[in-house]
């Protein structure tokens, strides 16, 4: 720049906002492109959609210029933390959270009750499935990662998240893959591949939003102003770099035309299959595991206010569980058209797995020595001793179902249903849930939440859920696994396949109910929320130092001339 | 910030000096147990990876990979077992595929494995359309009674599981055709009213008997050739008997105007190719067996 400004006020045009505006101008030309030519109706309503999104972001940077020009008192000088994104952030975790977890309600009563799909396509169970578990893995849990990484990598490289726009490009960004993949998904697009359904121009938009979110991630740890990097940050930036591979690696397919929503997959047959279940696995392991651990190792010490229990264990179990993570995918093609070997491997490499595994919930279990008197007075903190003990049961269970001769027994049941369900309800929700807890109140600067009483009632009732939920589905998936297998004395199928759905009965109302009683604790959740933003306290709760000053993390030191 | 390790009150252990937002990190070392149970299985992995198929290589321009010691694969596991189940069946599979039914009937150990046979092949291809227990529900009959529409003895039972009815690709498939006799203005709304109520009053169900008198006329021009005179139905032409209390799609009223006006031609698949002819058989003796066989 040759005029340099001499009043340079932060938010205002500047190169990169005129290139990111230019950017935008493009894209919603090609969007009005293709709306127009679009060759299906699903095509014309995303690329519409993407339209409105980007002359909406187009708007916002012109309005974003004014208000910096108005000099607001209070508002974002561009100096101390950027916690504006992550409070967008947690609003999304608990807004996606409610959603996912309905749609989750809603076809587990599908299944015990088929009726309920009212013959309406939009909503009958293989639409709403991915919606679920889109809602509740990438949205709920995505826009979690997000928000947390973006406050994590903050505080402990003591350093202003990198760039101005572009965290807000990733959140938002971010929201509009969701939105596309959703209405997607309602209107009939899929791949088919299971976790990775959304179509290749919904893939192309996510790489574009992921790839910079790797870079305010990086650019963070490169302006850092500690000597070491976190451990929280390594976890954290092994599943951003490791979902960007695995997301571009599945999702390589050939469009049927650049104005059509549907696409084919470049791989074929069992190829096709192992490397959606190298995906897909490691959609569990980077994004459910790392990911969630990154944040464990943050929130869990902070709160519990202790040091981390081992920074050696945390290096080995760390290295590791990435090493052999990406090994495991092929268990989930036991006894299919997947060679031999390959499945050997697979399973061997899932027993590898369980130390490295169980390595972050010893450390996260044992920073609480010294504080365990804790967990009677704070029911944040027992939502994250609890979570930890989920991690390590269903790590466990994976590298047993992951042993041939049990698969043989699990495979396809309503067992496998089970344990992804103790994982994600007991593991990544309640991890989520504590740091929700411990966020909202440091983030508004509130004293302390609403109510702690209603967090007890959230830990109960969730609990609760999550108990009816992985019970129902271990009975039902074994007795299912035992059905199949029955033989007469004459060498012939004992059940027929509609009877073994009929016992299924029974299991799947439970199985509602513990959905139920979950999506229950996450409204109550959601409601404390609320209050605590609002700057209510509830009256008569005895005062628990959630908020002890020396936990909540001061504010970020000016910065040095640059 | 500093790097010089601080002594934590509470455990009494070092920590490593590195500090992150009043983070610290203790310099506790692996635990024991941790680090030999992951010994063991990495152990357990390599012993599994000499005994099994496991490791991928490139050798002499082509992929290979080891093969284990113990020569296991997949597939010829799944061949042997089923070898095996064939085996024990070979000797009475041959039996029944040879031995016209009648005979097989009056063999009480071939009919063991028959009926057990038919039971499963039932519940794998049958009871998704008439019910795990033969019920059949609405255009799907019930096997269990013994109304047949195609008729009900052994051979009549075979040639409709063997060739279906209204299979298109089978050119011996059972064929009829209901008319569809207010669509294709056969009939006029109030004839078609009057016919129901006629065929109604058969099985003693009528509620207007001068419709009744008067679709009697329509009845003797229209419905004789295939459900005769006294509405017994026909089953060499897949007519059903009207008279009894027994109906596929439903004998109230509205449906029986529907069935006049609009027509039916229900589906079933012609098995035949499809299934062992074994397999048929014993579906056959099964659904002879139910209770209505004739």
């Amino acid at each position: 720049m040759t005029m340099a400004r001499a009043e340079k006020t932060y938010g205002t045009m500047t190169t990169a906002s005129y290139a990111v505006m230019a950017s935008l101008i493009a894209g919603a030309i090609l969007a009005l492109i293709v709306a127009a030519k679009a060759a299906d109706t699903p095509m014309a309503i995303h690329a519409s959609l993407f339209l409105l999104a980007f002359v909406a972001g187009v708007f916002t940077l012109i309005s974003r210029h004014f208000n910096a020009l108005e000099h607001r008192p209070g508002a974002d000088d561009g100096l101390g933390y950027n916690d504006n994104v992550v409070k967008a952030g947690v609003i999304a975790t608990l807004f996606w959270g409610v959603a996912g977890m309905l749609a989750g309600l809603y076809i587990a009563s599908e299944l015990a009750f088929p009726a309920l799909n009212f013959d309406f396509a939009y909503i009958n169970f293989g639409r709403l499935r991915p919606v679920h578990t889109s809602g509740v893995i990438f949205a709920f849990g995505g826009n979690a990662l997000i928000a947390t990484s973006f406050y994590v990598v903050q505080r402990t490289c003591r350093a202003r998240l990198a760039g101005e726009i572009a965290p807000w490009f990733v959140f938002w960004g971010y929201q509009l893959f969701l939105v596309v993949a959703v209405t997607g998904y309602l209107m009939g697009v899929t791949q088919s591949r299971e976790y990775a359904e959304p179509e290749w121009y919904t893939d192309i938009w996510l790489t574009i939003v992921w790839v910079v979110y790797l870079l305010v991630f990086l650019g963070t740890l490169m302006k850092r102003r500690e000597p070491h990097i976190y451990v929280a940050n390594w976890f954290y930036l092994a599943f951003i770099v490791t979902i960007a591979l695995l997301h571009i690696t599945n999702n390589l397919a050939v469009p049927e035309t650049w104005v059509s929503s549907k696409s084919y997959s470049v791989f074929s047959g069992v190829q096709d299959a192992l490397i959606q279940w190298w995906y897909g696995h490691n959609a569990v392991g980077f994004f459910l595991t790392a990911g969630f651990l990154g944040m464990m190792y943050y929130f869990v010490p902070k709160r519990a206010n202790r040091p981390v229990y081992s920074y050696r264990l945390s290096i080995i179990h760390f290295w590791s569980l990435i090493f052999i993570y990406i090994w495991a995918g092929p268990h989930h093609l036991h006894y299919t058209a997947l060679p031999d070997w390959a499945q050997t491997l697979g399973m061997t490499f899932s027993i590898m797995l369980w130390m490295p595994s169980w390595g972050g919930m010893i450390n996260g279990l044992m920073t609480l020595s010294g504080a365990w008197d804790k967990l009677r007075t704070d029911p944040v903190l027992r939502i994250l001793v609890v979570s930890l003990a989920f991690y390590g049961m269903s790590t466990f269970e994976g590298p047993v179902m992951s042993v041939k001769a049990v698969n043989s027994l699990s495979h396809y049941t309503d067992w496998t249903i089970g344990h992804v369900h103790s994982g994600a309800m007991g593991w990544v929700g309640f991890v989520t849930f504590g740091a929700v807890y411990c966020l909202v109140p440091w983030l508004w600067k509130r004293e302390r939440l609403y109510s702690m009483a209603l967090v007890s009632w959230h830990f109960w009732i969730a609990t609760m859920g999550i108990v009816l939920y992985i019970t129902s589905m271990w009975v039902s998936g074994i007795l299912q696994g035992l059905m199949w297998r029955a033989y007469d004395s004459q060498g012939f199928l004992e059940y027929s396949f509609v009877e073994t759905v009929a016992a299924m009965h029974p299991f799947y109302i439970i199985r509602a109910a513990g959905g139920l009683l979950y999506l229950t604790g996450t409204l109550i959740m959601v409601y404390n929320c609320w209050r605590t933003i609002r700057g209510d306290v509830r009256a008569g709760e005895p005062i628990i130092p959630d908020a002890n000053p020396s936990i909540v993390s001061g504010p970020l030191a000016a910065q040095p001339a640059e | 910030m500093s790097d010089h390790p601080i002594k934590d009150d509470v455990s009494g252990v070092d920590t490593t000096g590195h500090e992150w937002d009043g983070i610290r990190e203790l310099n506790n070392p692996l635990p024991k147990w941790w680090i030999y149970t992951f010994y063991a299985c990495i152990a357990w992995a390599a012993v599994y990876w000499v005994v099994m198929p496991a490791w991928p290589y490139f050798w002499d321009g082509a992929w290979h990979h080891t093969k284990g010691v113990i020569g296991y694969t997949q597939r010829n596991e799944v061949g042997n077992e089923l070898k095996l189940v064939a085996a024990g069946r070979a000797e009475v599979m041959k039996q029944i595929a040879a031995m016209p039914l009648q005979d097989i009937v009056k063999n009480d150990n071939l009919m063991e494995v028959a009926l057990a046979g038919g039971k499963a092949a039932f519940g794998d291809n049958c009871a998704p359309c008439h019910g795990s227990g033969a019920q059949g529900s609405k255009g799907f009959p019930n096997l269990n009674d013994d109304d047949w529409l195609w008729g009900g003895t052994l051979s009549d039972i075979e040639t409709t599981v063997t060739h279906g009815i209204r299979w298109e690709t089978d050119a011996d498939t059972r064929e009829n055709m209901m008319p569809r006799f207010l669509d294709d203005s056969i009939l006029k709304s109030d004839e078609v009213n009057d016919v129901a109520e006629y065929v109604l009053s058969l099985s003693g169900h009528s509620t207007d008997a001068a419709a009744a008198g008067r679709g009697g006329a329509v009845f003797a021009k229209n419905c004789v050739a295939c459900h005769g005179a006294d509405g017994k139905g026909n089953q060499k032409l897949g007519a059903p008997n009207l008279t009894d209390q027994i109906w596929l799609y439903g004998g109230d009223k509205a449906t029986v105007v529907e069935t006049i006006s609009h027509g039916r031609g229900g589906v079933m698949p012609a098995w035949g190719g499809r299934l062992a002819p074994a397999t048929i058989k014993e579906l056959v003796l099964y659904v002879h067996s139910l209770g209505g066989g004739q």
